[in-house]
């Protein structure tokens, strides 16, 4: 199938969840299925009219752009203290033994913990801004760029590690010439992963307790059984998630462009 | 007379067993010297520790016993005065061609400008000018070596410690890169050890051929200088008479050496 065409029938498939949605749950269009009520299935599932109605509304009056810029703010901050604190650590367990067998009960330990649990703890310690929610999110990152980087560290090919010995490298310029960017790349390679658990960990945060975010408009709304806009509050997430995946996207194809694409022929 | 190169005194090598298995001596009482200018192939069955000795001589391995010496002076760390063609891909990924070929002079503290300047003169002389901003897995497997070799090349090291560098390219990219190895070594004599298992290949390149022991406990066995005239074409001087002698002589010394490794890979695997 071409790709214009393709993209052409995902469209009509959206369009055809949405037209279902609205035909099953607008009061009084078809005869009621399952509830002898005609408001009932508008209750519980939202129509998506309305959802429309409710972000059109708040994109109109620019409502959602203060909480969208809080949610980001979260996400990019967790991502990047997250990460550095992720690379840092896996580095120095990575290349210490000691320090690693020390750790590793205790690495093992927190890494099974349900880390949403902290997200009370959090409030408490950070207050209800967005320190909470940030911090929430770099327990979330942190393990996944700290376990890619471990291994990325055990994983360093020997032939490169002796032949950049043997070219004069000292114990430095080996971290910083080859530790650090065959690390770096591991920390790439779970971008897209990492990235979206900082905004897991802002979201959550958000929802169990903020005064400002995407998470806190649906929590508002829920509190106000307005089931229209908890609904148009999933929908802009979903947007938002899918606009930051398509940038990292982007920003993995600039950063990683030494590493062989599968499709990629050798060029000669 | 000058002190060697690289001489090898009564070199022992002993891994120890993991796991309660008995130690392996892989190198046992290797003497062995490489003279100023001279160019010294190595062969011996596989797995018979060739490596091993490349690595004792690159300083990159301690051996358990016995001393290496480079140009009369013992050696405790890494070899700075060698530069080492390894024989799996060795470039950083992460680097382009240029990149690579410059690492070296980038860490001794060279200017970028100065670097980058030698890096491309290195580049051309490897026959790979305008491919510098490749990175490796854009390269051809023969490219790549041009690479490693300019990269070793580019610092200008007394001494070259090459271990099968060519032995995974075809045929015929092998042959071009002997007489491209060739021509660059002849243009500025260094000591060469060169490691291989193909016995046509060392006697095309070298001045002299060892051959070593099938493993445990290798050592050599057989020491022949090739005087075959010199600037050589490695495809054409497979065809001389006086090749076709030398290699049968030296064979006839390998022969039994490979039946015996071949013997005991085989037992290896059947127990």
């Amino acid at each position: 199938m071409k790709r214009s065409t393709l993209r052409l029938w995902q469209l009509l498939v959206l369009v055809a969840i949405f037209v279902a949605w609205q035909a099953l749950t607008q009061p009084g269009l078809i005869p009621p299925l399952v509830w002898d009520n005609p408001d009932r299935a508008a209750f519980f599932f939202g129509e998506p009219v309305k959802m429309f109605k409710v972000i059109w509304a708040w994109f109109a009056d620019g409502t959602i752009y203060k909480h969208l810029w809080v949610t980001l703010e979260e996400t990019v901050l967790a991502f990047v203290i997250g990460a550095v604190l992720g690379l840092a650590m896996g580095l120095w367990l990575g290349l210490s033994s000691t320090a690693s067998a020390l750790l590793d009960p205790y690495i093992t330990a927190m890494n099974a913990m349900p880390r949403v649990v902290l997200a009370p703890i959090f409030m408490v310690w950070f207050g209800l801004g967005i320190w909470s929610k940030v911090a929430l999110g770099v327990t979330l990152v942190f393990f996944i760029v700290f376990f890619n980087v471990y291994q990325g560290v055990k994983e360093v090919s020997p032939v490169v590690l002796n032949n950049t010995v043997m070219l004069g490298a000292s114990r430095r310029q080996l971290l910083r010439h080859v530790y650090l960017p065959s690390a770096t790349s591991w920390v790439f390679s779970s971008l897209h992963t990492s990235v979206g658990m900082a905004f897991v960990g802002a979201v959550v945060g958000e929802y169990l307790g903020s005064a400002s975010g995407v998470g806190y408009l649906i929590q508002q709304a829920e509190g106000a059984f307005d089931i229209n806009s908890v609904f148009a509050g999933i929908l802009v997430l979903t947007a938002f998630a899918l606009v930051l995946d398509y940038a990292v996207t982007h920003a993995e194809r600039r950063l990683l462009r030494w590493r062989p694409a599968q499709s990629e022929t050798e060029q000669l | 007379m000058a002190a060697a190169a690289v001489s090898f005194e009564h070199i022992t090598c002993t891994f120890a067993g993991r796991d309660g298995a008995r130690s392996y001596t892989a190198v046992k009482d290797v003497t062995l010297s490489i003279g100023e200018g001279e160019f010294v192939s190595v062969v011996g069955p596989t797995g018979c520790g060739k490596s091993t000795l490349l690595n004792v001589a690159a300083g990159l391995l301690r051996p358990s016993s016995g001393t290496i010496r480079i140009f009369g002076e013992p050696l405790s760390g890494i070899n700075r005065r060698a530069g080492y063609m390894f024989q799996s891909d060795a470039l950083m990924p992460w680097r382009s061609a240029l990149a690579n070929v410059t690492a070296g002079l980038e860490f001794r503290g060279a200017g970028a400008a100065e670097a980058r300047r030698r890096g491309e003169e290195w580049l051309a002389r490897v026959g790979l000018s305008g491919f510098g901003d490749r990175y490796p897995h854009q390269l051809s497997g023969g490219m790549r070596k041009r690479v490693s070799l300019a990269q070793m090349l580019i610092l200008d090291p007394p001494v070259l410690l090459m271990d099968e560098p060519f032995s995974a390219l075809d045929i015929q990219t092998r042959q071009l890169m002997e007489n491209e190895l060739l021509e660059l070594w002849s243009a500025n004599r260094k000591s060469v050890l060169f490691i291989t298992h193909d016995l046509e290949e060392a006697i095309s390149l070298s001045d002299r051929v060892v051959v070593l022991s099938a493993g445990p406990e290798t050592h050599p066995i057989g020491d022949f200088p090739i005087a075959l005239p010199r600037p050589r074409d490695v495809s054409e001087v497979r065809l001389t008479p006086e090749f076709i002698a030398l290699h049968d002589r030296i064979w006839h010394a390998m022969k039994a050496e490979v039946l015996k490794g071949y013997a005991q890979t085989r037992n290896r695997v059947a127990g």
